[in-house]
């Protein structure tokens, strides 16, 4: 009874196909991580490359964000209920406190590793400091930074799913835990497959933006 | 020999604080280097010559004496001084020719223009045919070729080159020791050429300078009085031989002192 067999599995998923709710689970789950995950990096993008390029601005975050990274995600739950309700706008902060902190440590190692003559090259040339930035560091750290992306993706949609067990009234997370509720272990198993082909999916997908954007880095 | 001095050094110093103290990388440093001169600067390894490369191309600071060109003090990089560094910096994202035309439009050329003197550039070190190829599908000897490009391209006043065929390999080395004294023999420009290797100090130029050990400054000076157009050949001739010898008796006292030095504080 606990655990099913991959007939079942199947059986039950062609089931909550035929009803409409896999694929409603799945886009509403998307949408969620979609938004807070673009939302999360809009912030650490910026944060991230200028704390990686000011040691000034490294000195003042990087000890706070470091901080509020060993605070557990989970820990967070009841409170951004009590902040931000059940709804969307509570997936995308727990998404956000998931993996913004993450994200600026990891963007500002990135822009570190730019090596030095790159910048000093910027600076024989007299070009100014924001220049230097955009032409030559955020270009060279690019390739590093999406690959931090593409790492990060994967823990967003494990904040995604332990908000939506928590509370939620749909998506993937919602209807493992409604499946718990009626001992549905063909349920849970399906879509915990489900979740690794969609995280496999996305991650690949971001592989291969990554070979189609810095395709300079392979032509040999 | 050296009519207008382009390059003067005087008196240069400079300290690095560290969490063990102070080190002394330079001092008192003394150093000319006349219009469209050519001067090698030698040393053991961590005698302070890229320190001091650094410095005249602006990317450091200095704390003791001046450095100026046509005697402007010098405080900060500028576009009339072309630096190829040590190691490669081509970015990665841009071709051949983009790398050339990158350092031409940070110059003030419109892009078609930049476009152009690019592909002359490229042609001048001898890779017209690769303008579009990205660095990754560049041997390293072809990565400083598009660098020297790149730093010849927008008219410097000088050139400053820090052991930019340091980490090639020997004949790679050698060929761009040829190409260097070619292009420099017909276009000619004051040259400042760090490097360790004696062979490639004294084949490419009018005089090389001596560092001694840390603190560093300028132990001797030994013109190079061979005939120009060089060739590779020259390398054989007595003259050749006895210049060399001079230059690397001269920095194996200063080896010879390090090696004492290291045992005296073993033992």
């Amino acid at each position: 009874m606990f655990l099913p067999s991959p007939g079942q599995v199947v059986q039950r998923l062609s089931e909550l196909a035929g009803r409409g709710h896999l694929v409603n689970d799945t886009l509403i789950s998307i949408y969620r991580i979609s938004v807070g995950f673009l939302i999360s990096t809009a912030f650490a993008l910026p944060i991230g490359v200028m704390i990686g390029c000011y040691r000034h601005w490294e000195a003042a975050i990087e000890p706070l964000v470091d901080f509020i990274r060993y605070m557990p995600v989970v820990a967070f739950i009841p409170l951004t209920i009590f902040w931000a309700g059940t709804g969307d706008a509570q997936k995308f902060l727990i998404i956000w406190i998931g993996t913004f902190f993450q994200q600026v440590l990891l963007i500002m190692d990135n822009v570190k590793s730019v090596p030095r003559d790159f910048v000093n090259l910027g600076r024989t040339l007299e070009m100014s400091e924001a220049k230097i930035l955009i032409r030559i560091v955020l270009p060279s750290a690019m390739p590093a930074i999406w690959d931090s992306m593409r790492i990060s993706l994967g823990w967003a949609w494990t904040w995604l799913v332990v908000a939506e067990l928590v509370a939620a009234t749909s998506g993937l997370g919602y209807r493992i835990t409604t499946a718990q509720r009626f001992f549905q272990t063909d349920t849970i198993f399906g879509y915990l497959l489900l979740l690794g082909v969609l995280g496999l999916t996305t991650d690949q997908a971001m592989k291969l933006a990554h070979r189609r954007l810095f395709r300079y880095l392979r032509v040999r | 020999m050296m009519a207008v001095p382009k390059l003067v050094i005087r008196g240069l110093g400079k300290t690095y604080r560290t969490d063990r103290g102070e080190v002394v990388a330079l001092a008192g440093v003394d150093l000319e280097v006349g219009e469209n001169e050519f001067v090698a600067l030698v040393g053991t390894s961590g005698c302070g010559k890229s320190t001091l490369l650094s410095i005249v191309a602006g990317l450091e600071n200095l704390d003791d004496g001046t450095v100026g060109i046509d005697d402007e003090p010098i405080t900060a990089p500028g576009l009339d001084r072309g630096v190829v560094f040590q190691s490669y910096t081509l970015l990665p994202w841009l071709t051949a020719e983009g790398n050339v035309a990158f350092a031409l439009a940070a110059a003030g050329r419109t892009s078609s223009e930049a476009r152009e003197v690019a592909r002359e550039q490229l042609a001048l070190v001898g890779l017209d045919g690769f303008e579009d190829a990205y660095p990754n599908e560049l041997s390293g000897g072809m990565k400083q070729r598009v660098a020297i490009a790149r730093a010849l391209s927008y008219r410097p006043r000088m050139l400053l080159m820090d052991e930019p065929f340091g980490a090639l390999d020997a004949l790679t080395r050698h060929h761009m020791q040829e190409l260097l004294t070619r292009i420099w023999e017909r276009h000619r420009l004051t040259v400042l050429f760090i490097t360790h290797d004696v062979e490639e100090a004294v084949y490419l130029s009018d005089r090389v300078a001596v560092m001694s050990n840390r603190p560093g400054r300028i132990k001797t000076v030994v013109p190079i009085d061979l005939p120009r157009p060089r060739r590779y050949e020259l390398l054989s001739t007595p003259e050749f031989q006895r210049l060399h010898r001079t230059v690397l008796d001269s920095i194996r006292e200063e080896s010879i002192q390090v090696a004492q030095l290291g045992r005296a504080l073993e033992g």
